[in-house]
Formats: structure tokens, C-alpha cells, sequence
């Protein structure tokens, strides 16, 4: 009896794993969600590890559900690919990924949060590795399913895909906003309309950063990111698209001489 | 093993008798009133933010005795506070109660209001709008941060927009000034009898002012109107009795300082998380509620100094 009873058990284990990723890891806020975002988000990799060198800064409460500033800071770690950022709960966990090519393994930006929620960095360096950190947040919520502000003025499609932005070459900092609505279709009646990605390049063309945005960024995405001190000599270019179409181009001019 | 029923009865007896942990002792304000002026008493909040231990009693509340009953300025967090408050005040005051007063539409003021809805409850009509328009929400969020406190608690609107600078109940003469810059629309009151200020959240001492509604240049020349009524003593929105007119100074001080360090920022190219993170000066720093809301005051307030130092690139 014990011999069924034991080959009954070889066989169940692996089924009880299908749902496992590869690497189960010790998760610090236990959401029960990492696995599921390792699978879904990361394409379920086979080497990855918590890592304190990815740090995620943000407050500990969002006090605006639809503006929620976060910092992701991976500049401990060399030769990074990628940074995908995403929430355990809500109803669209993926925010964004950021390709820093040229800059630093840095960046700032604002997202909207449904519910209180750990936010991870995911970092992949380019031998395939990957880092992962996070925080938690506490929220109020609701910051999903709401119509974006700008629909209550009758101008924001003028307004629509104007850039703001300033380069700041000493400590290389290059910070843009873009006016876009960044409608998630949870909203009644409102269909997905947002900004699909953002690259910036050199005059000449020459590759410098590539943002791939999803629907929790918040409305007018605002982005910080940093290059090495010096290293900005040039004006930037920043271009995009929304999934209507729209495109949006705009030059960051050179100003050495601003702080 | 099997259970047998009278292993299960037993059980069930000995979880019965043993110490029903959640029947927690009833909450209660304990709302100590503290004479300022000749017949007029504040009740003093803590000077934190909102948390499970103070349910919400972060707020200034005061009452002036009239030959009608008591006037009460601000109706508190919770409908918890304001029963304990109309219970307090009823007896304390042998006319009763004549009419309440809301400052402003931030919770902690206005909260209290549907234990007062027999009474007239004046107030700007602006802020009237606004309690119809957030209170629902606030009342909400309010559950979120300080719990069974809030059980009950629903939003009311004042029912008596006032029309005019004064308001006279049962003899006693207040000056009601229509003001702004800590939301869009605050109300201060002047006890003429007594040269009183209760200045509701334009005023705040020791305590950190806080800015979800703020208009920085509309609050400063607010704060140097009520200055200039050199009032003897002021009822500040959080904080203790101010008799050296030391909370104008100090908030007026606190919002100085808020506008340079976030243009500073903003010139500089931080992004929100660093903006909270800069160092503030010691001053600022003791106040209660710090660093919390100088971090919301950076939510609230950011975007708009960091549109002024990015120009229009297309």
C-alpha cells in the first residue's frame, strides 16, 4: 500500500509545479503574485534573484492615485538591458520598460495605482540575468478606472503630443513631459489610447534611450533620466507614437550652460 | 483520531468561556475643553496626522457662548467626535446649542456635521460645493486611516450659505471674512467681543500646514489680511493658542520656504521621489507631522513648478 501511495505521490508532484516558474523566489512581500509575473511579465527566466542593488523609491502612501512618482535606481548593476517595471495587484500589472542604452541604469516616472500594492524592477543584464526589486505602496486606489483629467477642457486635442522638456548636461539629467490623455479602457466608454513608446537619439541618429510605455503610466507621462556627468554634448531628439497613430517629435535643445 | 460530540461540545465550551479578545473597551474622544476668551473654549487636537490611536481628533474645534447657546466653529472628524462635542457643549452651555460653523471642506472640519443638522451649519457657499462634491470621498478615505473611529460617519453639507461679513447670534457679534489659499474657499471668524481669531486652516502652529487644495500666493496675502486685524488671540486650524500672533509668522514662514525649495527643485531637474527627499531646515522639520506632509505637499504641488521649468520643445 505504501508503494501506490508513493508512486501516486511522484506522479503528482510535477503536476502540482506546472504553474511554478522556474525560479521560485523567497518574496519578501509574499502577495502570492511573483510567480505568476515572473511567468507573464519576464517570460519566465531561468536565472533571476533579489537583488538590494535595484532599488524602487517611492512614498509609502500615494497621496494622488493618478500621479504616483516612483524612482527605480540600478545603477549598482552593470551592463543592464533592460528595467521592467510592474505592480502585484491591479488590473493592468505591466507599467513600462525602460532600455537605457546610452544612459544610466536610472529613471523617474509616474504611474496610476488601482490599490495598494508592492511596485518590482525587474533588471536584465545583457548576459540574460535578471535582478529584481520593489516597494510597497499603500492607496486609496481608483487611479485605473477613471476618465482623464484632460477631458474636462475642451482643448486637449491641441494640447495633445506637445513635449516639455529641459536637458541639464552638468549632472546629466534630461527630464520631458508629453500632454497624452494615456486612457487605460477601463473607463466607461473610453478606449485604450496611449503613448506606445519614446526614443531618444542623437542628432545624428545615434541611439541614446528607449521608454516602451503601457496603460498605468499616468496621464502627460513625465520622465526623468540621467546619462554620465558630461556626457550630454548635443541636443537630444525624443519621438513616439501613439496606438491612434499619432505621432509626437521634438528636440531637446543643448544648454551647457544652465546649472 | 475521531471526534467524539463530547469532545466537540467541550471544545466548543472552552473557546466560550475563554477571554473575548475583540471586544475592545469603546472608543472615546475624552474631548477636554480649554477656556481662551471670555466665553469662548477650544478644543485642542493632536498635532499628528491621521492615525488608529487619534481617530481622526487632529483638529482645532472652539464654541462661543451667546444668549442663544453655543456656536460652535468646526464640527470635527468623525460622528463619534461630534456626539461627544454636542454632549459636552449642551452641558456646558445651559441655552444649548445655536448654530455650528464650517471653516473649510477638509474632513477633519466638517465631518461632524450630521449630529448638527437640526441647527443652522454656516458656510461659504463655496465650500458648501465642495463637501457636496468630495465628501463622500473623503468620508472614505477617512475609514481608510483612522478605522472604527469613523463608524457612522457620513458627509453633510452645511445647510446656510452665509451672504454676509457679519453673522450676529444672540447678541454676539462675529466678523465672518471670506479668505482663500488654503483651499479655495476659508472662512475666518472674528469674536469682536473678545479680539479672537479662529482662523480655521489658515493658520497653523507647530504643526505642519497642510496643501491638497493650496493657492500659495492667495494663502500669504490671507494670512497678512488676518495680521493686519492684529487679533488678540488666535484659534489656529491645528496647533495650540496663539497669543503673540506666532502661527501667522510660522505658517506664513512654512509656505515661504515650500515655494523656494520646490522652484529649487524644479530648476535643478529632480523628479518627485528626490523633491521629497531634499533636506529641510530644522524649523520645518520639528513640526508635527513631518516628513509626511511635506512629502504630500510635493505630490500636491510639483507638477506645477516643474511645467514652469520645462519649456515647450515642439
Amino acid at each position: 500500500m505504501y508503494k501506490t501511495l508513493f508512486a501516486a505521490m511522484l506522479i503528482a508532484t510535477p503536476a502540482l509545479a506546472l504553474d511554478d516558474p522556474k525560479v521560485t523566489l523567497d518574496d519578501p512581500y509574499r502577495t502570492g503574485m511573483l510567480g505568476y509575473l515572473q511567468k507573464q511579465i519576464l517570460d519566465d527566466p531561468s536565472q533571476i534573484t533579489l537583488d538590494p542593488r535595484v532599488k524602487v523609491l517611492a512614498p509609502e502612501a500615494a497621496e494622488d492615485s493618478f500621479h504616483v512618482p516612483i524612482t527605480v535606481d540600478a545603477r549598482g548593476i552593470e551592463n543592464v538591458e533592460r528595467i521592467a517595471l510592474f505592480v502585484d495587484y491591479g488590473p493592468i500589472p505591466h507599467i513600462l520598460d525602460y532600455y537605457p542604452g546610452e544612459a544610466e541604469a536610472w529613471l523617474s516616472f509616474r504611474f496610476k495605482i488601482d490599490q495598494a500594492t508592492p511596485v518590482r524592477a525587474a533588471v536584465q543584464t545583457t548576459d540574460g540575468a535578471w535582478y529584481l526589486g520593489g516597494t510597497a505602496i499603500d492607496a486609496a486606489g481608483g487611479g485605473c478606472a477613471a476618465p482623464a483629467a484632460a477631458y474636462a477642457s475642451d482643448d486637449w486635442e491641441e494640447r495633445l503630443g506637445k513635449v516639455r522638456a529641459r536637458m541639464w548636461p552638468k549632472t546629466g539629467r534630461v527630464r520631458v513631459i508629453v500632454d497624452h490623455p494615456m486612457d487605460t479602457g477601463l473607463a466607461d466608454g473610453i478606449p485604450v489610447f496611449t503613448i506606445q513608446a519614446l526614443d531618444f537619439k542623437g542628432l545624428d541618429g545615434k541611439k541614446m534611450a528607449r521608454i516602451k510605455l503601457y496603460e498605468p503610466v499616468n496621464e502627460d507621462p513625465t520622465f526623468s533620466l540621467r546619462f554620465a556627468e558630461g556626457a550630454l554634448t548635443a541636443p537630444l531628439q525624443v519621438s513616439g507614437r501613439d496606438n491612434n497613430g499619432n505621432e509626437i517629435e521634438a528636440t531637446i535643445p543643448f544648454n551647457g550652460a544652465i546649472r | 483520531m475521531t471526534l467524539s460530540r463530547r469532545a466537540v461540545l467541550a471544545t466548543g465550551l472552552a473557546a466560550t468561556a475563554a477571554p473575548r479578545v475583540w471586544a475592545k473597551p469603546r472608543l472615546e474622544y475624552a474631548l477636554k475643553p480649554r477656556q481662551v476668551a471670555d466665553g469662548l473654549w477650544m478644543l485642542e487636537g493632536s498635532t499628528e496626522y491621521f492615525t488608529f490611536e487619534n481617530g481622526g481628533n487632529i483638529v482645532n474645534v472652539a464654541f462661543a457662548e451667546t444668549d442663544a447657546g453655543a456656536v460652535i466653529f468646526d464640527s470635527g472628524p468623525s460622528r463619534r467626535y461630534a456626539e461627544e462635542l454636542r454632549k459636552l457643549v449642551s452641558e456646558m452651555v445651559p441655552r444649548g446649542i445655536a448654530a455650528v460653523v464650517n471653516s473649510h471642506h477638509h474632513p477633519d472640519h466638517f465631518l461632524g456635521n450630521q449630529v448638527f443638522t437640526d441647527k443652522p451649519i454656516h458656510a461659504l457657499e463655496e465650500t458648501k460645493a465642495q463637501v457636496a462634491l468630495h465628501g463622500d470621498g473623503y468620508a472614505d478615505n477617512m475609514y481608510r486611516l483612522v478605522g472604527d473611529w469613523m463608524r457612522g460617519t457620513e458627509a453633510v453639507p452645511p445647510n446656510t450659505v452665509l451672504s454676509s461679513n457679519d453673522l450676529t447670534i444672540g447678541g454676539r457679534s462675529f466678523s465672518a471674512v471670506p479668505l482663500g489659499g488654503h483651499t479655495q474657499a476659508d472662512l475666518m471668524i472674528l469674536d469682536r467681543a473678545t479680539g479672537t481669531a479662529l482662523t480655521g486652516d489658515l493658520a497653523f502652529l507647530d504643526r505642519t500646514p497642510t496643501t491638497p487644495d493650496a493657492d500659495l500666493p492667495r494663502w500669504r496675502e490671507s494670512l497678512d489680511y488676518i495680521a493686519s486685524l492684529e487679533p488678540k488671540g488666535i484659534v489656529p486650524g491645528h496647533g495650540p493658542f496663539d497669543t503673540e500672533g506666532r502661527s501667522l509668522v510660522q505658517t506664513r514662514a512654512y509656505l515661504d520656504w515650500l515655494d523656494g525649495a520646490l522652484t529649487d527643485a524644479a530648476e535643478d531637474g529632480l523628479d518627485m521621489v528626490e523633491a521629497m527627499r531634499i533636506d529641510m531646515p530644522d524649523e520645518f522639520a520639528a513640526l508635527g507631522a513631518q516628513p509626511q506632509e511635506f512629502e504630500r505637499s510635493v505630490s500636491h504641488l510639483f507638477g506645477e513648478y516643474e511645467r514652469a521649468a520645462l519649456p515647450e520643445v515642439n
